[in-house]
């Protein structure tokens, strides 16, 4: 077993003359074990380059373990502002002796691999610049207590990183400081590691591959943030009153951003004993619906966040809430399924499955962010839409969008007032001038959405029996089949007039295409790019691009695969889940639409965009 | 004893100016005999006698014949019939959006112990402030006579055979899990059914209460466990149960050393007057043993078996507003400040 020492390496660059910089163009990826702390160290990378002013994200693909099992981390840079996952692998950090070998083979050829000095492995490939990291040594020799000197050996692999590849000390340093809430003890300690390698580096090791980052200004006025985060905060001025949960990957940073967020937003200085809203870890994911449904059905903001084994476990009770009409937001962070399936690998693949959750003829509202900010603006609409509708709204984001960090447009205050809906308080019951008394469910309107009164209301004509079960207008129990048609066939026009509530797509035109790409989610930045890709080459194909932002579809939804001669559907998960709800929303336009979809549980690819719609054309 | 319903007018008004009919509900659909209807009659005199105004209280229930009864009294407070067994986080997440309604819950032993009884264990963890009834009878009713998880070992049911395994005991799965208010009784027993809902009212926590209320058409063989003639014959109250509301006073003479009084988080008191032992209904190690034993010795022990009053309900634990429920907040309480956003965007990074 040979270990090439930097000696040798140094020849082979005075041999080989310094390869052209390639610049800000790259994704360097991480390979650490999980729970070894390594993600202040990535983060703090990250950071710093978008601070450079360089378009970059983050992806973190992890297993489902809390310590030991293999952990990579991504990070794109892109001066052309694409954000997907890059299948290259141009520049490669191995900390991970277990997966050395792979992490190894890897790299691209001409690209550049770091490796943790202490880690004794062969390696063979000449194509590829080598250098080594002293983690373990500069770790023991920066004076952290023994309990810190793993996550701070990390730090090793940033100084050298930065040192070859160019990165700002002093972004590195910002990045910290925002880590660490401008705690001098941690940075001083981690910055000292950094400054160390990156000595070390400069002294010793000479640059062999063409991976550099070059300050631009192309990351001016955005913001980086993970979408559960964003949703958390966008729930948070929703006017959220009530959240119940259950842990669950990749859903709980939701819930827990809303714990670590609401009270610096929401309580009032001056009633310190005083809250506007609760928080409840259910016992399991029925009691967390259940909870929800409860106090939605009370006139609570009420909400859960859930990934695709909950949202099986709520069937239940989102059926009683579609049936008896009450207002809640359930928020599904999608993760790989059936089953317990990838519990730490992104998918789309419950999207079929929740827009017609539960037994007998039912339908909900799903919203379908594609962005980071797009889940702060949903986190507040879901309430207005929930409770305009009285049924659940279902916002479908998924692993990648809700626990990846993403560069994105900050989030804007609510454009609009809050909407309550249709709710009678006394005076309200007093003031009802219809010709009948006030029933539950009497569509007084012709709209379908009828009006409720709230637990509380003390009108001796305001309470009613809310049930499961058949019911009148009046919300009394009925087994009559033309009660039940009635009120069945009102609940269908509510959902015609639910679309004009929801958000519209998205769509981008280019000037003379004639195929369109249809898709949703976190989708959107491999589509962009793909659209890019698809351009180019010796046979380029313009593309019209619609992203879904809800469903029901509305009118532009169908006016979109009109106008095109063939419309790709792209979704990540085995069936092509969209495709199918739209051959059925559409079947006279049923065969233009062409199912794209992609299940491995990673990020799409715009390559695959790109190849796939490419095959299909051929 | 003292008689609570003393305040009401020779027109038969309560002091709310109600008369009984208007704490009512619908006409039930149970069967005749029902031990379910006693108990709705109980909850409905209970209310009456109790001057509460209907729109203070809130009803939920889950699935089964039980579950119909809520339909059958107070039309006038708001309730929901909810899922089988999913009763406790509906009520949960209700009582959340106002606190200041008094719960009372209806269940049955297959709603609680079979398909329930996750969510009646952890309901009764958080303490949620609220009446909850089983109304047990050992069998399941609706769906025609299966064997409910009450059904004692050896129970023979007509199209059923004879049950092979052990029962749940619901007030020793209430002590397991720190119930802390905990009654049983027998829905034969009126007076008693009633004056346990009154004290329950009055309890700042999760008040469970095991009513053996006979299923008259599955089981109701004099031998079976929650028949009729067995409750009847097998009924031992641990002690002559009064409930006297904050606002009146002990009026009853008691010899000394033969009541014990507790004091409820409103002000009211549980005088509770010794039979024919000495039993101290705040000690849960002592209650556990007593609900033993008397199993054991085939007895139906009835009355307040355990009380906590002092321990935080749900409702204190979080900062609910003092004087409303949640539900009375609008826009300008719940929506951050316009300059908020500033802060929250350089959160990020």
């Amino acid at each position: 077993m040979t270990t090439a020492s930097p000696k040798t390496r140094k020849a082979t660059a005075a041999a080989n003359g310094r390869p052209k910089e390639i610049v800000n163009d790259f994704s360097m990826t991480v390979a650490t074990k999980n729970g070894s702390g390594s993600q202040t160290s990535n983060v703090t990378l990250l950071r710093a380059m978008f601070r450079m002013g360089i378009p970059v994200s983050g992806k973190n693909l992890f297993p489902s373990n809390i310590q030991g099992l293999p952990t990579w981390y991504t990070i794109r840079a892109s001066k052309d502002g694409y954000t997907a996952r890059r299948e290259t692998h141009e520049v490669v950090v191995a900390m991970n002796g277990d997966t050395f070998v792979d992490d190894f083979r890897k790299v691209v050829p001409g690209g550049a691999f770091y490796y943790a000095d202490d880690l004794k492995f062969a390696m063979d490939r000449k194509d590829i610049a080598i250098y080594p990291v002293p983690a373990k040594k500069l770790a023991k020799e920066s004076g952290a207590p023994a309990a810190l000197r793993d996550y701070v050996a990390n730090m090793a692999y940033v100084g050298v990183v930065a040192q070859m590849m160019d990165i700002d000390m002093d972004k590195i340093r910002a990045a910290l400081d925002f880590h660490f809430s401008g705690r001098e003890k941690p940075i001083a300690l981690n910055m000292g590691v950094i400054e160390a390698a990156a000595q070390f580096a400069r002294e010793t090791l000479t640059k062999n591959d063409p991976y550099v980052v070059r300050p631009m200004n192309k990351t001016g006025g955005l913001i980086m943030a993970d979408g559960n985060t964003a949703a958390a905060l966008g729930a948070i001025y929703g006017g959220v009153q009530f959240l119940s949960w259950y842990p669950i990957t990749p859903a709980s940073s939701l819930a827990e951003g809303v714990s670590a967020y609401i009270s610096d937003l929401r309580d009032d200085p001056a009633k310190p004993e005083e809250r506007t809203y609760a928080i409840v870890q259910a016992e399991d994911e029925l009691a967390a619906a259940g909870m929800a449904v409860g106090a939605g059905w009370g006139g609570l903001r009420a909400m859960t966040s859930t990934s695709g084994p909950g949202i099986s476990l709520m069937t239940e009770f989102t059926g009683l809430a579609y049936y008896a009409e009450v207002p809640i937001v359930i928020w599904d962070v999608q993760r790989m399924g059936p089953s317990t399936g990838l519990p730490t690998r992104t998918s789309q693949g419950d999207i079929s499955m929740v827009h017609s959750l539960g037994h007998g003829d039912t339908e909900n509202i799903i919203l379908l962010p594609g962005s980071a900010t797009e889940c702060f603006e949903f986190g507040w609409k879901a309430f207005d839409i929930a409770e305009r509708l009285q049924t659940p709204v279902f916002v479908l984001s998924d692993l990648d969008l809700g626990m990846n960090q993403w560069m994105t447009k900050p989030f804007e205050y609510p454009d609009v007032e809050m909407d309550r809906g249709k709710v009678l308080w006394e005076k309200d019951l007093d003031k009802w001038v219809h010709d009948k008394p006030w029933g539950r469910y009497l569509d007084v309107d012709k709209d379908g959405i009828t009006y409720r009164t709230l637990p509380g209301n003390k009108h001796p004509r305001s309470a009613y029996f809310a049930r499961g079960t058949g019911h009148d207008e009046y919300g009394r129990y009925t087994e009559r089949g033309d009660d039940w048609e009635r009120n069945m066939a009102r609940l269908a026009k509510k959902f015609k007039t639910a679309v004009k509530f929801l958000p519209k797509p998205e769509v981008k035109r280019a000037k003379d295409a004639k195929v369109g790409i249809l898709s949703f989610g976190s989708t959107d930045a491999a589509i962009l790019e793909g659209r890019d890709r698809l351009l180019q080459g010796r046979r380029p194909l313009k593309t019209n691009y619609l992203r879904l932002r809800a469903i029901p579809f509305s009118r532009e939804v169908r006016k979109f695969i009109e106008d095109n001669k063939y419309v790709y559907v792209v979704e990540m998960n085995r069936d092509g889940q969209l495709h199918q709800l739209l051959t059925v929303a559409y079947p006279d336009l049923a065969k233009k639409l062409i199912s794209v979809a992609k299940n491995d549980g990673l990020p799409l690819s715009a390559r695959f965009v790109d190849e796939s719609i490419r095959g299909e054309e051929k | 004893m003292t008689e609570t319903n003393g305040t009401t007018t020779a027109k038969g008004l309560n002091t709310v100016g109600l008369a009984k009919n208007d704490y009512r509900g619908a006409a039930t659909t149970l069967c005749a005999g029902c031990g379910h209807n006693s108990i709705a009659n109980q909850v409905i005199a209970m209310a009456y006698e109790l001057n509460i105004v209907p729109e203070d209280m809130i009803k939920f229930s889950g699935i089964g014949c039980s579950s119909k009864s809520p339909t059958y009294f107070l039309s006038r407070s708001f309730g929901f019939n909810s899922l089988h067994g999913r009763m406790p986080s509906v009520a949960t997440g209700a009582l959340f959006a106002d606190h200041t309604l008094k719960g009372l819950a209806v269940s049955g032993d297959g709603d609680t112990t079979n398909i329930g009884m996750g969510q009646f264990k952890h309901i009764m963890r958080r303490n949620v402030p609220m009446v909850y009834i089983i109304e047990n009878n050992g069998v399941y009713g609706l769906t025609k006579g299966q064997f409910s998880a009450t059904a004692e070992h050896g129970l023979k049911l007509k199209s059923q055979g004879v049950n092979e395994f052990m029962p749940v005991d619901v007030v020793m799965e209430a002590l397991a899990s720190h119930a802390t208010f905990i009654a049983r009784s027998f829905a034969g027993d009126a007076h008693q059914v009633k004056e346990l809902i009154k004290a329950a009212l009055s309890h700042n926590g999760i008040a469970v209460l095991d009513i053996i209320s006979p299923c008259v058409t599955f089981n109701n063989e004099d031998d079976a466990r929650h028949s009729y003639g067995w409750a009847k014959e097998h009924q031992e109250p641990l002690h002559d149960f009064t409930f006297v509301p904050m606002e009146e006073e002990i009026t009853a003479e008691y010899q000394p050393g033969d009541t014990t009084t507790v004091t409820m988080h409103d002000g009211s008191k549980i005088v509770l007057k010794k039979t024919s032992r000495d039993y101290d209904p705040t000690d849960r190690y002592a209650a556990m043993r007593m609900v033993q034993e008397t199993s054991e010795q085939n007895m139906l022990l009835t009355g307040l078996i355990y009380v906590e009053t002092q321990r935080e309900s749900l409702r204190d634990i979080y900062k609910l507003p003092k004087t409303h429920g949640l539900n009375r907040f609008t826009a300008k309480d719940l929506r951050p400040s316009k300059a908020s956003i500033k802060k929250v965007n350089d959160m990020m990074f």
